[in-house]
C-alpha cells in the first residue's frame, strides 16, 4: 500500500474531488482539448491572457484521479504566470514524473505543491495520465486548434 | 448481510472432476510474483496465457520440423506443410467445419473481418445496401464495415441491446429488411459477455437470405462451437485468445462464398500460375493465403486446440461459469458499485464500474497487489457510450482461474474503495 499512498497523496485525493478551477470560462480567448485514448481522460483548458500572462484559467473534463488532480493543481499554479513560465512549468513537471529529480536544472518557477506527483515516476503507464492537461495547455497557449492526444 | 458474513456462508462451488490446480500447472508464467505478489491473472479476454505444449510446439518447430512450406521438395519442407495443414484440420475439427478448405488462416479476427469485407463486401454489396451490426461490437466488427460502407455508399445499421445488453432480438428481426445485404455479429461480448442468440440471428437472416459473420473471439475459448449447426456463413476467431500464439487466427467461410470471392491480398501462394499476361489464383483456401503465413504460429495454434481438447472445452466452460457466478455475487455486495452488461447468459467477463473511481485508478490498485485486469473502453467505445461510462475494469475468467483469484481481486477492491473512498 505504501507504493500506492506515494502515488495517490492525500493532496492529489483532494484536487481529484474538488478540482479547483473547475468549469468553463466565459470571455476565454484560447481554448484546447486534450484526450488519453489509453483510458477515456478528457480535458479542456480554457485560458484568458492579458500582455502575455495568465489572467484566468479554468479546465473541464472526466478522467482518473491523477489526470484531475494534475488539471487541477496546473491551474492553480500558472495562474499569473507569463506563457514562457508556464511552459518552462510544464518542463520541470514532465522531468519530475519521469526522471530521478525535480528538473531545477532547467531553471523557471518552483514546483512547489507540483512536487507531490513525484510519485508518478514509480507508475510508467500513468505518466500520461499526468501530463494530459499539460500538454492540453501547451496547446491553448499556442492557440492549437486540433485535439491534444497523448498517443 | 455483511461482506464478512457473505464470506463465511458462501460455498465457492466447484465444478466436480475439474482440477485447476493441475491445470496452472501446464501455465509456465502463473508462477511469476508481480511487485511480490502472486501473479492473479484476469485478462484472457484481451489475450491468453500460454500452457507448455503450446511453447514446446513452437519451438519444436523452430528447432526441428522448420521450413518453408507447400513448396519444398525436401524432407524439412514436407514435415513443415504437413505439421501445418495438421493444424487446419484441428481447427476445422473445432469448429466443426465440413471441409478444411473452408479454413483460412489469417493472423487474427480483425483480418478475418477485413478480408471479408473486402473480397465479399467489395464484390456483392452496391450504393444503397445495408449492412446490419449490433451495438456491442468490439471495433474490429465496425471499423471494416465502416470503411466499406464509405466507400460503397452503404448504409451501416445497429441493432440495439437493452440496459442488461442483451440484444433485443425484436427490434434486430425488425431492422433485417429487402436492403440488408450483410450481419456482422458477436457471439459473445469482449466487453459485457454477452452470449447473444446467434443461431436465431442467423436463422431470420437466413430466411431473407442474408448471409452472417459471426465473431467468435470470445467464443472458441468458452464453449463449443459447431459452425455447421449454426449455419453461419463465416465464423473468425483469433488463436491468441485460445490460448495460442499471437498472430495467427482463422477465418471459416462457407466454401461457396469463398470460391466466389475473390482473393484480398495478391502475392506467392495464392497462385497457380503468373505471366504478365494473365495470372491463375489458387483454390480455396489457399487463394486467400498471400505470402508465407505464420507457421510455427499455426502449429502453435494446433497444439492449443489439442491442449483445450485434452481438458475437455464442456468442463472448461462449466468452472468458468462457476466462477462467474462467484465472481458476480462477491461483487455484488460491494455498495456502489455497478456491473455493466447482466445478460441472463453471460461468459467469462465481469465489467464494472466503481462509483467515484476512474477505472484506470481501480486498475492501478489491483496491478500493484499482482492483479491483472484491463481498464478502459476494450475496444467497444459505443458500449461504453451506450451505458454511460467513459471506460470499465474488466475482470476476464479462464480456464486456470481459480476461486482464490476471485478472492484476491474483492479485497483489492475493496482496498481501491478505501483509498479513493
Amino acid at each position: 500500500m505504501d507504493d500506492l499512498r506515494e502515488l495517490y497523496q492525500e493532496m492529489i485525493l483532494d484536487h481529484s474531488k474538488r478540482p479547483r478551477n473547475f468549469g468553463p470560462l466565459p470571455g476565454a480567448e484560447r481554448e484546447a482539448k486534450g484526450n488519453n485514448p489509453l483510458c477515456g481522460d478528457r480535458v479542456t483548458v480554457f485560458l484568458a491572457m492579458e500582455n502575455g500572462v495568465v489572467k484566468d484559467v479554468r479546465f473541464v473534463g472526466a478522467g482518473c484521479a491523477i489526470s484531475m488532480a494534475s488539471a487541477s493543481m496546473m491551474t492553480e499554479m500558472v495562474k499569473g504566470k507569463t506563457a514562457e513560465e508556464a511552459r518552462t512549468l510544464f518542463a520541470r513537471f514532465h522531468h519530475l514524473v519521469t526522471e530521478e529529480d525535480g528538473g531545477e536544472a532547467l531553471g523557471g518557477p518552483d514546483l512547489d505543491k507540483l512536487e507531490v506527483f513525484a510519485g508518478v515516476r514509480q507508475f510508467p503507464i500513468r505518466v500520461k495520465c499526468a501530463t494530459l492537461p499539460w500538454h492540453t495547455l501547451a496547446a491553448a497557449l499556442e492557440r492549437r486548434i486540433e485535439e491534444v492526444t497523448t498517443e | 448481510m455483511s461482506l464478512e458474513a457473505a464470506e463465511k456462508s458462501w460455498q465457492a462451488p466447484k465444478a466436480s472432476d475439474y482440477d485447476v490446480w493441475r491445470v496452472r500447472e501446464d501455465f509456465p508464467i502463473l508462477k511469476q510474483r508481480i511487485y511480490g505478489n502472486p501473479l492473479v491473472f484476469l485478462d484472457t479476454a484481451a489475450s491468453a496465457q500460454k500452457p507448455q505444449a503450446v511453447i514446446d510446439a513452437v519451438r519444436r518447430c523452430y528447432e526441428t520440423e522448420y521450413a518453408n512450406i507447400h513448396r519444398g521438395v525436401y524432407y524439412l519442407s514436407e514435415r513443415a506443410t504437413e505439421a501445418f495443414e495438421a493444424a487446419r484440420r484441428k481447427v476445422q475439427a473445432l469448429l466443426n467445419a465440413r471441409e478444411a478448405r473452408e479454413i483460412v488462416f489469417v493472423r487474427g479476427a480483425t483480418e478475418a473481418i477485413n478480408l471479408v469485407a473486402h473480397s465479399y463486401g467489395r464484390t456483392f454489396l452496391n450504393a444503397g445496401d445495408e449492412i446490419l451490426i449490433s451495438h456491442i461490437e468490439h471495433h474490429s466488427n465496425i471499423v471494416p464495415w465502416q470503411i466499406l460502407c464509405q466507400e460503397k455508399g452503404l448504409k451501416l445499421r445497429v441493432a440495439p441491446v437493452d440496459d442488461s445488453a442483451e440484444l433485443v432480438l425484436d427490434e434486430y428481426a425488425r431492422m433485417l429488411n429487402d436492403r440488408t445485404k450483410f450481419v456482422a455479429i458477436t457471439h459473445i461480448s469482449n466487453a459485457v459477455g454477452t452470449i447473444t442468440p446467434i443461431k436465431e440471428i442467423i436463422r431470420l437472416a437466413h430466411q431473407r437470405g442474408i448471409p452472417v459473420l459471426v465473431d467468435g473471439c470470445q467464443a472458441v475459448p468458452h464453449m463449443r462451437v459447431d459452425v455447421q449447426d449454426l449455419d453461419c456463413d463465416f465464423y473468425v476467431f483469433s488463436g491468441h485468445k485460445l490460448y495460442g500464439p499471437s498472430g495467427i487466427g482463422a477465418l471459416y467461410g462457407k466454401a461457396e462464398h469463398l470460391e466466389a470471392m475473390p482473393p484480398y491480398q495478391g502475392g506467392g501462394e495464392m497462385i497457380l500460375s503468373v505471366t504478365f499476361e494473365k495470372t491463375e489464383y489458387n483454390v480455396i483456401p489457399f487463394k486467400f493465403e498471400a505470402g508465407t503465413p505464420h507457421i510455427a504460429g499455426a502449429i502453435g495454434l494446433g497444439a492449443a486446440v489439442d491442449y483445450v481438447n485434452d481438458v475437455g472445452i464442456e468442463r472448461i466452460a462449466a468452472h468458468e461459469s462457476a466462477l462467474l457466478a462467484y465472481a458476480t455475487e462477491r461483487i455484488s455486495e460491494f455498495k456502489g458499485l455497478r456491473v455493466i452488461g447482466t445478460a441472463k447468459e453471460k461468459a467469462s467477463i465481469l465489467s464494472f464500474v466503481l462509483e467515484g473511481v476512474h477505472p484506470h485508478d481501480v486498475g492501478t490498485v489491483l496491478d500493484r497487489d499482482g492483479i491483472a485486469v484491463r481498464a478502459g473502453h476494450h475496444c467497444a467505445q459505443p458500449v461504453m457510450e451506450r451505458f454511460g461510462v467513459p471506460a470499465t475494469v474488466r475482470a476476464s475468467l479462464a480456464m486456470f482461474n481459480t476461486v482464490e483469484d476471485v478472492d484476491a481481486l474483492i479485497a483489492s477492491i475493496r482496498k481501491a474503495r478505501e483509498l479513493f473512498g
